[in-house]
């Protein structure tokens, strides 16, 4: 399965000329950028802000930022992960005053948040065959793909990103929800690769693991 | 090739190299060393396809989840672009 990575098919010929129609007041290319990240923007807000509301606004303040702040766009990075730190900071901002627990996988501490292994150690065996599974993933054969079920499952993918800590909920959603490549988040959150790698490993497995439980409790219930 | 070779990975490993695995960041001996693992182990194997699946779950958040731009913001947004940098 491809992982689609939605955000550099622009139909644009490259970052450069995008920026360089910005600079030059070129409003269509400025209705351009609104249309296509908007919505991942205000995704992106809900990771650090208790409403959408809130979201909203940060997402506003946002856009006015872009406005103000394209001359001294460098284009060291792509417009992309440019806007995307410019909204980083207001959402942290904001997040600190509601006092929501706020993602900042690059300081020092975001790699101890919820350590602990990819799967419980329990599952594996210890003393013949050690290390190998002693309980097995169960299989998902009927997770995704009936409406209503898919639905329900989605709600629960989403559930579990909501708790994860949030380091690790920033760098999932960036990743996994927002398809950006590791590249791409490594340099707006400014993660060095392994870090990056690390979190995301864990909200991985954690999510792998709410929906495991899920199917569990489907086949319990016979 | 002839220096001592590395013992097989286990499953207890395996389940944590996987993300690395799929951003395509081991280096060969690695990669091998995984890919043999998982041809011999249909859990592992199967514990790889539900990652798999949880990515491409969350991946489909995205599409309907945050309601489109109102046309009233868009266009003030636009106003906004055009007062600063001038219609010139």
């Amino acid at each position: 399965v491809a992982v689609r990575s939605r955000l550099p098919d622009q139909p644009y010929p490259g970052d450069g000329a995008l920026a360089a129609a910005l600079r030059q007041g070129d409003e269509a290319a400025f209705g351009w950028l609104v249309d296509q990240y908007d919505a991942s923007l205000r995704r992106l807000a809900r990771t650090y802000v208790a409403t959408a509301a809130i979201a909203d606004e940060v997402v506003q303040e946002t856009w006015l930022a872009v406005v103000k702040g394209i001359g001294t766009f460098e284009g060291r990075s792509t417009v992309s992960t440019w806007i995307y730190r410019i909204l980083a900071n207001i959402a942290r901002t904001r997040g600190v005053r509601e006092q929501r627990s706020i993602p900042f996988s690059s300081a020092p501490g975001a790699m101890d948040e919820g350590g602990g292994p990819a799967v419980d150690h329990d599952r594996f065996r210890k003393v013949i065959a050690r290390g190998h599974w002693s309980a097995p993933p169960v299989p998902w054969d009927e997770v995704p793909e009936e409406r209503a079920g898919a639905r329900e499952t989605l709600a629960l993918v989403e559930a579990a990103i909501e708790r994860l800590p949030p380091a690790q909920r920033e760098v999932i959603t960036l990743r996994d929800v927002e398809g950006w490549t590791s590249e791409e988040v490594c340099h707006a959150l400014e993660l060095s690769e392994t870090n990056q790698r690390v979190l995301l490993h864990r909200a991985r497995s954690k999510v792998r693991r709410a929906l495991e439980e899920h199917v569990e409790k489907k086949v319990g219930r016979h | 090739m002839f220096g001592r070779r590395r013992r097989d990975l286990v499953c207890i490993e395996f389940v944590e190299v996987v993300t690395e695995y799929l951003d395509g960041a081991m280096p060969l001996a690695e990669r091998t060393r995984f890919e043999a693992h998982l041809a011999a182990c249909g859990s592992c194997a199967r514990y790889l396809e539900q990652i798999r699946t949880t990515i491409e779950l969350a991946g489909r958040l995205t599409v309907d989840d945050v309601d489109a731009l109102g046309a009233d913001a868009r266009s003030e947004l636009l106003a906004a672009f055009r007062a600063y940098h001038g219609s010139s």
